[in-house]
């Protein structure tokens, strides 16, 4: 299929090889998803039951009798293997579970994370609120990096040791050297506190109105993205010049399309390949990057409804906020290689 | 990212056993080795000098910090109320409480001395950093030079490996494996500990980078002449991967390693800032920002203390770490 001189072959051969490719990532994402699963639940369950802690204990608190602690270990399926354990675990989530102990029966419905040990409340619960939140502050930022950062560094490269490139190549190294939690708090006591620009609501529900979650966003958004938006200019810089010295920006120039098409259609176009690539990369970085701007802003995203369990060693919704973000960090992977398909001809007709 | 390193074919020489990195000589100057070009380049380039010298005070303050402390400040976990508002628990004076004796104020709330903390938690930041790099590096070397040279299943299996460990939603998983880590591990405790521990996890999961980066320079490395007449004099593998190319491996994987520093510096501190770092009372950076967030409304000079410094050192070993990559890069772009 691949190479075939005919036009009308690769139109039909074109859609085929572009769904065969998103299986064969759609699998590996799987498999990595179930991987970093089960590392994560290895550790939470089984670390401390090594190093001498009790689940159990953690669950009641220290107080507890040992015939508490006994039904615990049985409601919970403490005593199981860690497959076992594992497979209840995943089963749970699509279909639901049971924790039994003789009589006394929890259903949890489907999609079922298990219980928090401090609050008692289905993980779900806290991770349905705590989604959007971080989901949006990602996306968002997102967003800007890619677009400021990729617009900085176009500039760049073609105004190629002028001010501009050597500001926005400065500006680079110093975002890409500053905290975010510090650039966060500085932010916020310029616009928030001195200026009173931007209010930042304290809970942010899918009740609340778009404006709500604009003005608490706007400052985080920003924060994020201009730590990693300095390092996409710099890259972006690179690869444009690497690319505007190919020859076939010269046919293109020679050919007598405008210096705008040959910028946008032919350049850019083959320096996005690699910097979607350091894109995909960079997706777990970007989780971490919304856990600290949650802190820094007090956010209730993913991100500080870890901390706050972490802090109370609240087991199952450490592991259901680890897995979301695997989950999320998976998904917007397949989202990458789509994108991949989108721009560059070799994987879609390869 | 681009391959650091490529030396020209006309270099492809066998190994000098002298020769510290990769290929010889790059523009035929005779009787230069690659170190002396990248030493004279690098002093030609005053910013990365610049970093470098700020790296290397640094440094000696980790080192010398009791020292320091004990001639320009107070013991780091001394309490000085007396320099406190009584009502506002705010230094009082102005700049955070910034004098002679205090050179970079008191900390609200506790009166504790800025300067000595900020002193004390260069040690930290530089040790778990430093130690991290070491780790990630030997990891990263190991497995790239393995995963470089075999090829096959070996390549596919490591490079999976790495792949996931790069996506990982690495900053939640560690802080979430140090919480339900103990405190008192392999007969260490205390400080120790947490330095262990974050020493080990920072560096494990940096590893991959490292790995990347050797990997593919050691695929572009086995085909090279050298290491055929290595093969066909009978050198074993072991002689094939460590002494013949190892050595060629030197430059990438120090410039890999000097801009991997800073990344665990910003690692460490946000691990500090969200309450998985080293455990108070041990003064930390990223700690100490975690505590201005409650206050830096009204004081926010002991917000700006430690994020500056933070700052400053990132950006030292940033622009070190760039100016010996452009020194050490034979092509000399960038």
């Amino acid at each position: 299929m691949a190479g075939s001189p005919h036009k009308g072959d690769r139109a039909t051969a074109g859609p085929r090889t572009v769904l065969a490719y998103l299986i064969r990532r759609l699998i590996a994402v799987i498999i990595m998803v179930l991987v970093v699963l089960l590392a994560t639940f290895t550790v939470f369950y089984m670390l401390p039951k090594w190093a001498g802690q009790d689940i159990a204990v953690l669950f009641a608190g220290k107080q507890a009798g040992a015939e508490q602690l006994e039904g615990i270990r049985t409601k919970l399926g403490l005593d199981d293997p860690l497959i076992i354990q594992f497979w209840d675990f995943i089963k749970g989530i699509p279909m639901g579970r049971d924790y039994a102990n003789g009589s006394d029966v929890t259903h949890c419905p489907a999609p079922c994370f298990g219980y928090s040990f401090r609050t008692e409340a289905p993980v779900w619960e806290t991770l349905k609120d705590a989604l959007p939140v971080t989901g949006a502050l990602a996306a968002g930022a997102c967003v800007l990096w890619l677009g400021a950062g990729v617009l900085t560094g176009v500039v760049s490269a073609l105004k190629r040791g002028t001010i501009w490139d050597r500001a926005a190549m400065t500006t680079a190294l110093g975002g890409v050297s500053l905290p975010v939690f510090f650039t966060g708090m500085i932010a916020m006591g310029i616009f928030v506190h001195n200026l009173g620009w931007v209010e930042i609501a304290d809970s942010l529900s899918t009740d609340d109105s778009i404006d709500v979650w604009f003005q608490t966003l706007i400052l985080p958004w920003i924060v994020l993205a201009f730590l990693n938006a300095a390092m996409y200019a710099r890259l972006t810089r690179a690869t444009m010049l690497e690319v505007l010295g190919e020859d076939y920006i010269r046919t293109a120039r020679a050919k007598g399309l405008g210096e705008p098409a040959v910028i946008r259609r032919h350049a850019l176009r083959s320096a996005m390949t690699p910097i979607l690539t350091v894109f995909g990369l960079d997706l777990g970085v970007l989780m971490g990057g919304a856990v600290l701007t949650e802190s820094t802003f007090n956010l209730p995203g993913l991100g500080l409804e870890a901390v706050r369990a972490i802090s109370s060693k609240d087991l199952p919704v450490i592991l259901g906020v680890t897995l979301c973000a695997a989950l999320a960090i998976a998904v917007a992977n397949l989202v990458v290689d789509l994108l991949y398909a989108v721009i560059d001809p070799r994987v879609r007709l390869g | 990212m681009t391959a650091p390193l490529h030396d020209t074919p006309a270099d492809a020489k066998p190994t000098e056993d002298v020769a510290p990195a990769a290929g010889a000589g790059v523009k035929k100057v005779e009787g230069r080795s690659l170190k002396q070009i990248a030493w004279n380049r690098l002093k030609r380039d005053k910013v990365a000098l610049a970093g470098g010298i700020t790296v290397l005070v640094l440094v000696l303050v980790a080192v010398f910090a009791p020292l320091i402390v004990s001639v320009l400040g107070h013991p780091p976990n001394d309490f000085h109320q007396d320099k406190l508002d009584p009502l506002t628990n705010l230094p009082t004076g102005s700049l955070g409480g910034v004098s002679g004796d205090f050179l970079f104020g008191v900390e609200p709330n506790k009166g504790r001395d800025v300067f000595s903390r900020i002193v004390y938690g260069a040690r930290i930041s530089l040790l778990v950093a430093f130690l991290a790099a070491i780790v990630a590096v030997v990891l990263g070397t190991l497995f790239g030079i393995i995963a470089g040279y075999f090829g096959g299943w070996v390549d596919a299996l490591i490079s999976r490996v790495m792949d996931v460990l790069l996506s990982f939603p690495q900053l939640l998983f560690i802080i979430s494996l140090i919480s339900v880590l103990p405190d008192d591990l392999m007969g260490l405790e205390g400080t120790s500990v947490r330095v262990a521990i974050l020493v080990l996890v920072i560096g494990f999961f940096g590893w991959p980078y490292i790995g990347r980066i050797v990997r593919g320079q050691t695929l572009s490395l086995r085909e090279r002449e050298y290491v055929e007449a290595a093969k066909s004099l009978g050198g074993g593998r072991r002689h094939i991967l460590f002494r013949e190319l190892l050595p060629n491996l030197v430059a990438p994987i120090t410039v890999y390693a000097t801009l991997m520093i800073p990344t665990n510096i910003l690692t460490e501190a946000a691990l500090s800032f969200l309450g998985a770092g080293v455990k108070p009372p041990t003064a930390s950076w990223g700690g100490m920002l975690r505590d201005a967030l409650e206050t830096y409304e009204h004081d926010p000079m002991f917000m700006v203390f430690p994020g500056v410094t933070i700052f400053v050192t990132v950006l030292a070993f940033n622009l070190f770490g760039d100016g010996l990559r452009d020194a050490l890069d034979p092509k000399g772009t960038r």
